[in-house]
């Protein structure tokens, strides 16, 4: 790229732009992580300082461990995405090896049967879902989470891994058979090793929502034992509506989770996202 | 390729035994459960058995203005609520990845990292800390217009019926921003050198460059960005339930078809919950979300020139 198109005013421009943007992405949630660490004097006072040894208080956070429950939930939530998660990537490994590696009869249809999923929402199925779920014994249990949230993240893997996994050279798949290899040490042997950066971009786009979702713990899975953190915190935030400190570490404590796994993680999602996910 | 038909091949297990994990989990828990919320929606619940009744919940819905009202006002909510994603998420997407596009942009990682952020965090945590921050008891919004000496502008907005609905279509913009900015980014970072250089000896540079050159290569992306804004809207429904309630107040001026159908459902308040009305509704929303998906994918899509390079 030529000198030219970079003058300095451009770039200033940019950077002020960039940085404004950045502030506004930022500022609700450094605002609340520093209120929770103030006294409710502070909170009230400055809630625009970083907590001073005059404002700093820890009382919001004894307040929510005293109370809520919630290394139980933080329990559930990871027990339903890890096993959500394992699922939806083994299965739609599978699946998407399946179409992209063999033709067979009715291949596209498949395909397209299976992509279905990606624009219509499984939200729109909950009436039957929960009748099923009734119907089953599965209400409120992990399991019937992690079905729906495997079910949920299906389609998209198959879109994705297929697309990756069609890249894998037919010489390498060639070769291990005629070295004896059957089709399954094929798969789980030579491909799937190879499409693991593809498998990450898919884990983190499966994660996210079954992370966050509240609709579905609400229905089907809203007893105390089977609470996930997103259904806790929001149950917990309407209880303790006039107590400022509690809700704001409460939001922390929901929020550095999240956010300590997305700082370790970021490199490997902008690539996972920028490297051709959606084509 | 190895795998290509053959006649009187021995039947190939292993691509069933592939296929069927995915198949079965998938037609199992959405397909058969999107079909029975259909065919629910032609029943109803009478003396304890379920009677098909035809379109009757439909006329019901329409019919019948203890619903219909209900219903409209849903549905011209969400249709608000796509018009300011559409107008004001996926514009400030596109800005903020044509100035990260830039080349030897200093910082970009860093922008680009934090810009994302919200768009991790759940609808929980993001509608009640703008609660919070839009709250007058907290006062920390006017206080901060105080300091730009706008501080006549505050109103509880998230209170008032009239500015209630915008203020949260706002806040999800806020959080989603980051979807439409990282796909426009990665289709910008995908065009070619060589047409931008080529743009440039002909003097293309700059503003017009992204007008003339960069915007029309970037078209299919903005087009799928469209339809899953427009997919995700109309399925919404954790953002005003957190910050409003099932209720969608005040006054119902944030109810959306998500939580219409949730109310429909299970009742709230005086109401009991219909399961056959929240089936009728979903309905009508799969309607709507198909009639989407399918004037993006025949009329949009079709339209749109793609460029091979």
């Amino acid at each position: 790229m030529s000198t030219a198109t970079r003058s300095l005013p451009r770039t200033i421009g940019a950077h002020a732009i960039l940085l404004t943007y950045t502030a506004i992405a930022l500022f609700p949630v450094i605002l609340v992580i520093m209120n929770s660490f103030k006294s409710r004097a502070g909170i009230f006072g400055e809630p625009l300082t970083p907590p001073t040894p005059k404002t700093f208080d820890l009382i919001g956070y004894t307040t929510v461990i005293g109370q809520g429950d919630f290394i139980h939930y933080f329990q559930n939530s990871l027990v339903v995405t890890v096993a959500s998660l394992f699922f939806v990537l083994l299965f739609g490994a599978m699946a998407a090896f399946a179409l992209s590696e063999y033709r067979f009869r009715g291949n596209t249809l498949m395909g397209l049967y299976l992509a279905l999923g990606i624009m219509i929402p499984i939200r729109l199925g909950t009436v039957a879902i929960l009748q099923l779920m009734v119907a089953s014994g599965l209400v409120n249990t992990l399991t019937a989470l992690i079905l729906v949230y495997t079910a949920q993240g299906l389609p998209l893997a198959v879109f994705i891994l297929s697309e990756f996994m069609k890249q894998v050279s037919d010489d390498l798949k060639n070769a291990g058979r005629i070295d004896g290899l059957s089709e399954y040490t094929i798969f789980f042997r030579l491909v799937l090793p190879l499409v693991r950066p593809s498998m990450a971009t898919v884990a983190v786009f499966t994660m996210i929502p079954i992370w966050n979702d509240l609709w579905f713990p609400l229905i089907l899975a809203p007893s105390e034992e089977t609470k996930t953190v997103t259904l806790g915190a929001q149950l917990f935030l309407g209880q303790f509506v006039t107590n400022w400190n509690a809700i704001l570490a409460a939001l922390s404590l929901a929020i550095m989770p999240v956010l300590i796994l997305y700082v370790i993680f970021s490199r490997q999602l902008i690539r996972g996202i920028t490297s051709g996910a959606v084509k | 390729m190895a795998a290509q038909t053959r006649p009187k091949r021995p039947f190939r297990w292993h691509i069933g035994i592939f296929l069927a994990p995915a198949v079965l989990v998938y037609t199992a828990i959405m397909i058969l459960p999107l079909a029975g919320t259909l065919q629910l929606s032609l029943f109803r619940n009478i003396n304890q058995s379920q009677v098909f009744v035809g379109l009757e919940n439909f006329r019901t819905l329409f019919g019948n203005p203890n619903w219909s009202v209900g219903f409209w006002n849903a549905l011209r909510n969400n249709v608000w609520f796509f018009i300011i994603h559409m107008l004001v998420q996926n514009p400030i997407g596109v800005l903020l990845a044509a100035l990260l596009s830039s080349p030897r942009l200093r910082f970009s990682a860093f922008y680009r990292t934090a810009i994302f952020v919200p768009t991790i965090l759940s609808f929980v945590i993001v509608g009640f800390a703008w609660k919070l921050i839009l709250s007058p008891l907290w006062g920390v919004a006017p206080h901060m217009l105080d300091l730009i000496g706008l501080k006549s502008l505050f109103t509880p907005w998230l209170g008032k019926e009239e500015y209630a609905l915008t203020a949260l279509s706002l806040i999800s913009v806020w959080q989603f921003v980051g979807i439409p900015m990282m796909l426009i980014y990665a289709a910008l970072l995908s065009i070619p050198d060589e047409v931008l250089e080529a743009a440039e000896c002909d003097g293309i540079t700059g503003m017009s460059q992204f007008w003339k050159i960069k915007l029309p290569l970037i078209l299919p992306s903005i087009g799928i960005i469209s339809i899953l804004t427009f997919v995700g809207n109309f399925n919404a429904f954790d953002l005003i339930y957190t910050a409003q309630g099932a209720l969608a107040g005040p006054n119902y001026s944030t109810d959306i078809l998500g939580t219409f159908l949730y109310r429909a459902f299970f009742g709230f308040q005086l109401q009991i919950g219909d399961p056959n009305m929240g089936a009728a509704i979903a309905t009508m929303m799969f309607l709507i979300i198909l009639g989407g998906v399918c004037v993006y994918l025949f009329l949009v899509q079709t339209r749109l020139r793609r460029y091979q390079f």
